[in-house]
């Protein structure tokens, strides 16, 4: 109990000196994440959006792989992405491994199908009259998608928030593929597994209370968000 | 002047159902016409097939203007829209909802907000413009939708049933707007109503359909 005691004491005085080993690791979690994010919703927001509004062909057959990939172990993974930048491996001259990108490729390979699933969802549950509404008022087809977008934006919100969740929790995928670097590849998860194993408990207690930290304040911005749209508070004349 | 619509022969079949049959009617420019009949005789597909949402299976829909034929592309879309029986309020501001027709056409800021401005005190609900729309009554929705459809100023508007499920007031607001619309502009403007009343009060034209065929109709 005074190990643990001890720990939370530690940690917060580390949190409140702004320890910069501290700040390296924090500032690097949310690079890899974000990044994987923002490529995610790059790429599976319009997939997504394509497969709720077109007719795709083995639209089906591409749901149920994309659903399948939302329960991906990350461990299952690290170890893809490891074989396929590996020296020997398909990738390799592209020297990825042991780096930031590789960490990044491996999150967006995990955040990628609840990205995708979570926007289709959404998007598929507007009802149908907006978009003959955005027909009607004389949208071309691309605004008719985009308003049809927008109208399921909290839902796809949703889909980032659970996405965001999975990837900065995550730590099996990231300490394989990134090597768990001193200064260069080591986020917070990964911090934690080590410094755990090392009986280093005050670094990885500062650690986790960031995390829950970084995960609550993401939340709440989200849930806010929510409820500016729910309420209309925010006066939007114009977006 | 408003555009005139010819129908040629339209028809219409859905899962085997015929829906419409050799319509043929010519909607002259400038007035208002008014489809009656019962539920399910094919009044809102032959709205959705004339604002050029759905293709007739058979026949055709001419526009024209000056009595030349349009080419029935976006552009001519744009110079027509529909007040659907449920309007499909954008989850945003009223002001957002009315303007949305002028913004992906490419109108100005400026312009937006006087032709916004102006279309919302016609339709009573300038008050409300910074409000949430969804969380209007279904009269002031019904009111929204057609602010949204006459904002564009369009020269053939598509009414169906502007005033069904709404209250006596909001439904004389929307009948008074009618009314001063095609004083003012002289639309062409295509309706359909289950009101005999309403359809004398407002309809130049009126019309009947009746398994899928149109007839002209007296009263």
């Amino acid at each position: 109990m005074d190990t643990i005691l001890q720990g939370f004491i530690s940690a917060f005085k580390l949190i409140i000196a702004l320890d910069p080993e501290l700040l390296k690791i924090i500032w690097l979690s949310i690079k890899v994440s974000g990044a994987a994010l923002i490529l995610a919703f790059l790429l599976g927001l319009p997939l997504g959006a394509l497969l709720a509004l077109k007719r795709v062909p083995l639209r089906g057959l591409i749901l149920s792989l994309i659903n399948t990939g939302m329960g991906l172990p990350p461990v299952v993974v690290g170890l893809f992405v490891y074989l396929l930048l590996s020296r020997s491996g398909p990738l390799g001259f592209m020297e990825l491994l042991y780096t930031p990108g590789a960490m990044i490729i491996a999150q967006f390979i995990l955040v990628f199908p609840i990205v995708t699933s979570l926007s289709h969802t959404a998007i598929v549950n507007v009802n149908p009259v907006i978009r003959q509404a955005a027909q009607v008022l004389g949208a071309n087809p691309l605004q008719e998608a985009l308003t049809v977008i927008r109208e399921a934006r909290y839902g796809i919100m949703t889909g980032g928030i659970a996405g965001l969740g999975r990837v900065t929790a995550e730590v099996g995928a990231v300490i394989m593929v990134g090597g768990n670097i001193a200064g260069y590849t080591r986020v917070m998860t990964t911090t934690i597994a080590l410094e755990t194993d090392k009986g280093n408990f005050d670094l990885a207690i500062a650690l986790g209370v960031i995390l829950l930290g970084l995960s609550l304040l993401i939340n709440l911005v989200f849930r806010a968000l929510q409820r500016l749209g729910r309420t209309g508070s925010g006066v939007v004349l114009w977006d | 002047m408003g555009l005139s619509l010819e129908l040629s022969q339209v028809s219409k079949t859905y899962n085997g159902q015929v829906i419409l049959q050799d319509c043929s009617w010519v909607f002259e420019p400038g007035l208002t016409h008014v489809l009656k009949g019962p539920n399910g005789t094919g009044k809102s597909t032959l709205l959705r097939v004339c604002a050029l949402l759905e293709a007739p299976d058979k026949g055709r829909v001419n526009y024209l203007a000056g009595g030349r034929p349009l080419a029935l592309d976006l552009e001519l879309k744009r110079r027509i829209t529909l007040l659907l029986p449920n309007v499909g309020v954008f989850n945003t501001s009223v002001f957002n909802n009315v303007a949305y027709g002028l913004k992906i056409r490419g109108f100005e800021r400026r312009e937006i907000e006087a032709r916004v401005g102006a279309i919302l005190e016609v339709v009573g609900l300038a008050d409300k413009k910074r409000q949430r729309a969804l969380e209007l009554s279904t009269g002031q929705s019904k009111r929204l939708g057609l602010a949204r459809a006459m904002v564009l100023e369009p020269e053939v508007l598509f009414l169906d049933e502007p005033t069904a499920s709404i209250d006596q007031e909001n439904s004389e607001i929307i009948e008074r707007i009618i009314l001063e619309m095609q004083e003012k502009k002289r639309a062409t403007i295509i309706m359909v109503t289950h009101d005999p009343a309403q359809a004398q009060r407002l309809g130049d034209r009126l019309l009947l359909i009746k398994n899928g065929r149109l007839f002209p109709s007296k009263a």
